[in-house]
């Protein structure tokens, strides 16, 4: 009987595990999980904070999930080491796990550069974990005043979700602009005009240069008070067993497009990896979650001895803050081939080499998904009215023959 | 299993599909209480460009991406139908993001909402191709699908 050892249990993890048991039958699963809770929907905590959703509905496998799948989950503890010749892992507490088939689902981890005085701040979070969330809304009363470095989505999911919980909050970023990775200057300002419009305050292009207390000095000079401090600056990888065994690490650890790491039957997959990116064929970090979920799918396949591979690994992300929804895909450099854009919403298409290449929306993302599938399949688009595109995603580009295939068949 | 099947050749382009769907959905007993004044929450849609229309909804694909990336695991696939717990689900739209039919739409309450193929509602089979004028949409078997 096979052995599969899973560490992680976020959506890389569960659901690697899961095709695990669907292609092996017999085999024996067991989950490593240094959080209490998993297979929950990370991005559901800050929907959690704004009373969205609870505890028993954020479950992403739903009730059941480990019994289910005959998996052996072994929850609160981590991954301390890793000896790949051997085949073994071995965890915190002394125990060791031997395997056939390793996967390493260990996510990121929240990044935080030294500021100057951060010690002295009584009360400060990061907001990555439903542990993260449920310890803000013990410390965020309705007089709190919140302050929150880093305007990256994190950062401003975590305003959306304490808005009504605090008394106040600022969201600060050395970037000029909220969302700097996925929107240019044009975009943001309508999203932080939203924002703004929402109650939360923005201070861009300063961020905090140090801290004294309850109070951080800002670059230019300013100081603003404030009772709870959220460091919302971003993720990194968490590489730290891969690396001490030796894999092949980047930014990320490094899969091909199985799963498969540097190490003998040591697969990878989610936001510990770096893979190549679908429309610039660069090597990349994708930390999002329908590419965690599609590697960890894949890489439990090859596992289990069936034959997958991912190939379609990009960046894109829709979220949506206060009711006004943000889309974007792919890589958008250089002039939009189509671009429309109101005080209130936004439609952009970047194409290169006859292909769409990437798209941002705020506003009306109706059927972005055409649009994430043109970029996917490559759909050329000689010929194609790219204004009518452009105005409302359609699978009219894709001809008549691809239509009747697409709607007349099982796909 | 059956599935709604589209031939756009038929397709006269009367969005009686969308009616049909709006209203099948809408827990109203009559036409008229149900869409009179409201806007049309529809779970299949017409396209084309004057010359070309076809209606699109949930294909149910065997692999469907909705449900893998879906971030809430409030879509799955149940006996081959790919169904929506809109209790759980919280709006954020991937999956309109990686649907690459365009099948799934932001609901007017926020949550998603697709095609179940009226399973669950008093139609019992899908009201757009009952209602379908010119048989452009039929519910049937076609090739029988892998696992
Ligand atoms: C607030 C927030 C909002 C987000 N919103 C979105 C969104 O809208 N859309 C989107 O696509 N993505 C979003 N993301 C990103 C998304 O959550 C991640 O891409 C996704 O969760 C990655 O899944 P994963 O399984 O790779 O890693 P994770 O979910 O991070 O899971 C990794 C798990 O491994 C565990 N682990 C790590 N090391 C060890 C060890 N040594 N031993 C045992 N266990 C270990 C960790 O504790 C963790 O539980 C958001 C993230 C956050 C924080």
């Amino acid at each position: 009987m096979k052995r599969y050892v899973i560490i992680g249990g976020g959506a890389a993890g569960t659901s690697c595990a899961e095709a695990v048991r669907r292609t092996d039958p017999q085999g024996e699963i067991t989950l490593v999980s240094q959080e209490r809770v998993s297979g929950y929907g990370r991005p559901l905590i800050s929907y959690y904070l704004e009373g969205k959703t609870d505890i028993p509905r954020m479950s992403r496998v739903g009730l059941g999930f480990y019994e289910r799948n005959c998996i052996t989950a072994l929850h609160g503890v981590g991954a301390a080491s890793l000896d790949a010749a051997a085949h073994r892992v071995t965890l915190e507490d002394g125990r060791q796990l031997p395997y056939d088939a390793l996967c390493l689902c260990t996510g990121s981890f929240p990044f935080s550069p030294r500021f100057e005085g951060i010690e002295t701040v009584p009360r400060r979070f990061f907001f990555t974990t439903l542990e993260d969330a449920l310890a803000l809304e013990q410390a965020v009363t309705k007089e709190s005043r919140v302050l929150i470095v880093g305007a990256g989505f994190i950062g401003l999911k975590c305003a959306e979700g304490l808005r009504d919980r605090a008394g106040s909050i600022t969201v600060c970023d050395l970037a000029d602009r909220a969302m700097s990775v996925s929107l240019d200057g044009q975009c943001s300002v309508i999203l932080e005009r939203h924002l703004e419009k929402n109650g939360i305050r923005l201070m861009l292009g300063n961020t905090a240069a140090r801290f004294e207390g309850g109070c951080a000095v800002m670059q230019h000079g300013e100081r603003v008070d404030f009772d709870i401090l959220v460091i919302a600056i971003g993720v990194r990888p968490a590489t730290s067993l891969a690396a001490q065994a030796g894999a092949a690490i980047g930014r990320g650890i490094t899969i091909d497009e199985t799963g498969k790491t540097s190490l003998p039957d040591v697969w990878a997959a989610g936001d510990c990896t770096e893979s190549t990116e679908l429309t610039t064929g660069q090597t990349a970090v994708m930390a999002i979650l329908p590419n965690a979920a599609q590697q960890g799918e894949c890489a439990g396949i090859n596992m289990a001895g069936g034959s997958a591979v991912f190939t379609a690994g990009m960046r894109m992300n829709s979220i949506g803050f206060f009711g006004l929804h943000v889309m974007s895909a792919g890589t958008c450099q250089g002039d939009a081939a189509f671009c429309e854009v109101t005080e209130t919403s936004c439609r952009k298409l970047y194409v290169q080499e006859g292909v769409l290449k990437g798209y941002v929306l705020i506003g009306d993302v109706r059927k972005a998904g055409i649009y994430t599938a043109m970029i996917r399949d490559r759909v050329p688009l000689e010929g194609v009215d790219l204004e009518a595109v452009g105005r409302e995603p359609s699978l009219l580009p894709l001809g008549q023959a691809t239509r009747r295939r697409k709607l007349g068949g099982v796909v | 299993m059956k599935r709604v099947y589209v031939n756009e050749e038929w397709c006269l382009g009367c969005h009686l599909c969308e009616y049909n769907c709006a209203f099948a959905n809408s827990g109203a007993r009559d036409m008229v209480s149900a869409l009179k004044g409201k806007p049309l929450v529809s779970r299949i849609r017409v396209e084309g460009d004057g010359r070309i229309t076809y209606a699109v909804s949930c294909r149910h694909c065997t692999d469907p991406l909705c449900v893998t990336c879906c971030i809430s695991g409030a879509l799955r696939r149940e006996d081959g139908v790919v169904r929506i717990d809109r209790g759980k689900c919280v709006g954020c739209l991937t999956c309109v993001l990686v649907c690459p039919y365009g099948a799934v739409a932001p609901g007017p309450d926020g949550a998603a909402l697709k095609c179940e193929l009226c399973l669950q509602n008093s139609c019992g089979a899908p009201a757009c191709a009952a209602g379908c004028p010119n048989r452009a949409i039929v519910y049937e078997e076609r090739e029988e699908e892998r696992s």
